[in-house]
């Protein structure tokens, strides 16, 4: 586990690291094995060292669609901030996927306990979550669509 | 009369499709050739009885003769561009513009970042550097489409992955089952990408939202501004600045870009109709 390398963490006191570190382990996740499924219960989080993971959802009629994909030095999860606690979306290891999984109600826990951790961890969340918004709403935009209205 | 002024016959030798809508000609001088393009730089393109439009040089540029076009099939001039023949003959106006300032990434890294179409104007200079590597420390190349079927130079990409010297990274919006690539905006790309932002020149070609979100994205990593290159596009008409369609704040973008720093170029993509 190289939690303190991870660029997710930097900055962050060491002591303040150990103490997350205590409610995480370390994991290999085998090429397409489903780490959570949309709807179950978001009780976990990861931080990816190494591989890819595809963020998807069931949509009627196509399947399961890729909606995104992170891979090595990005978090995976969120849902387990903010109640109802499940997931949205779900996840599967593209490749052999390297991460420190960490136990969210544990952690949730002493977040609440523990304002200055908690303002640590939500403020780094806070910036990962902003530039998934943007990246979700740019690709709204359908930038590389040819022009409605024909140019020349 | 001069080549920026009357277009120059130029008859299509090879047409190679792309994607379902853009097409990359080649094209060869019937009289005399312009003269040399630097990457970067446009020509007013000319689909006789229908009219004319500015496209990016797409190919090799060392040498005056054969010119290769990429365009994209959206209009009625592009349309009938796209739907030329080996054979037909298409008016040529320029070189035009300025183009990407290739020697200040000499000894850096080079980080091309480009967007759907935008790809095709970078690629003269990707074919510059990868021709003379040693001049740069490492060429990073990162291209965003809409979907797979929508990128091009698909096997030239492929061909450059584990190149000594050479990154490439590919995303797109979407994709059906079947893709393994990476699937995000480009901007995400940049996070795995080996460079060095406080020493390496960027080159971003695409839609402005694009360019402005993967330039803002550079600075926040480090990279100063003046070493961020993007190419923007307006109503190019004459192509040497007399006109003024392509008027963009104090710049002529026929004359005055379409490569223009984003330490230039920021403001004036923030800006509501100029």
């Amino acid at each position: 586990m190289i939690l303190h390398n991870h660029p997710f963490l930097a900055g962050l006191p060491e002591a303040l690291v150990d103490r997350l570190a205590e409610h995480a382990h370390p994991v290999t996740l085998a090429p397409d094995h489903r780490i959570f499924a949309e709807g179950a219960a978001a009780d976990r989080f990861w931080l990816i060292e190494n591989g890819t993971v595809a963020l998807d959802i069931q949509v009627p009629g196509r399947g399961t669609v890729v909606l995104e994909t992170l891979g090595p030095w990005t978090v995976l999860g969120w849902s387990w901030l903010q109640p109802p606690y499940r997931w949205h979306f779900g996840a599967v290891a593209r490749q052999t996927t390297v991460a420190t999984e960490f136990h969210a109600p544990e952690i949730r826990t002493l977040l609440a306990a523990d304002p200055l951790l908690g303002y640590a961890l939500t403020s780094r969340f806070l910036p990962v979550i902003v530039d998934r918004l943007q990246a979700a709403r740019l690709r709204l935009l359908d930038l590389y669509a040819a022009p409605a209205k024909a140019g020349s | 009369m001069t080549s920026t002024v009357l277009p120059y016959r130029y008859r299509v030798a090879d047409r190679h499709p792309e994607t379902a809508d853009t097409v990359t000609l080649n094209l060869h001088p019937i009289d005399e050739p312009l003269p040399v393009f630097d990457p970067g730089q446009f020509a007013m393109l000319t689909a006789f009885g229908v009219g004319e439009v500015p496209i990016s040089v797409s190919g090799r540029t060392r040498s005056s003769g054969p010119l290769e076009h990429t365009l994209r099939a959206v209009g009625p001039v592009t349309t009938a561009l796209y739907g030329s023949r080996p054979g037909d003959v298409l008016g040529v106006r320029g070189p035009f513009g300025m183009g990407w300032d290739l020697p200040a990434a000499r000894n850096r890294d080079l980080v091309l970042v480009a967007g759907g179409i935008g790809l095709a104007p970078l690629r003269p200079v990707l074919l510059t550097a990868l021709a003379e590597p040693a001049e740069y420390r490492t060429i990073v190349v990162l291209v965003g489409a809409r979907t797979p079927a929508d990128l091009l130079y698909g096997r030239e990409l492929e061909a450059l992955h584990g190149r000594p010297g050479v990154y490439v990274g590919v995303t797109v919006d979407r994709a059906e089952n079947g893709w393994r690539g990476h699937i995000g905006v480009v901007t995400t790309l940049l996070d795995h990408a080996p460079f060095d932002p406080n020493d390496a020149v960027a080159m971003v070609c695409g839609p402005e939202l694009m360019m402005r979100f993967t330039a803002e994205s550079l600075v926040r990593r480090g990279m100063p501004a003046d070493r961020i290159q993007i190419s923007l596009e307006r109503n190019m008409r004459c192509g040497v600045g007399h006109c003024g369609h392509c008027q963009l704040g104090p710049l002529l973008l026929c004359r005055d870009g379409p490569v223009v720093g984003y330490d230039r170029a920021a403001s004036l993509l923030i800006t509501r109709e100029l």
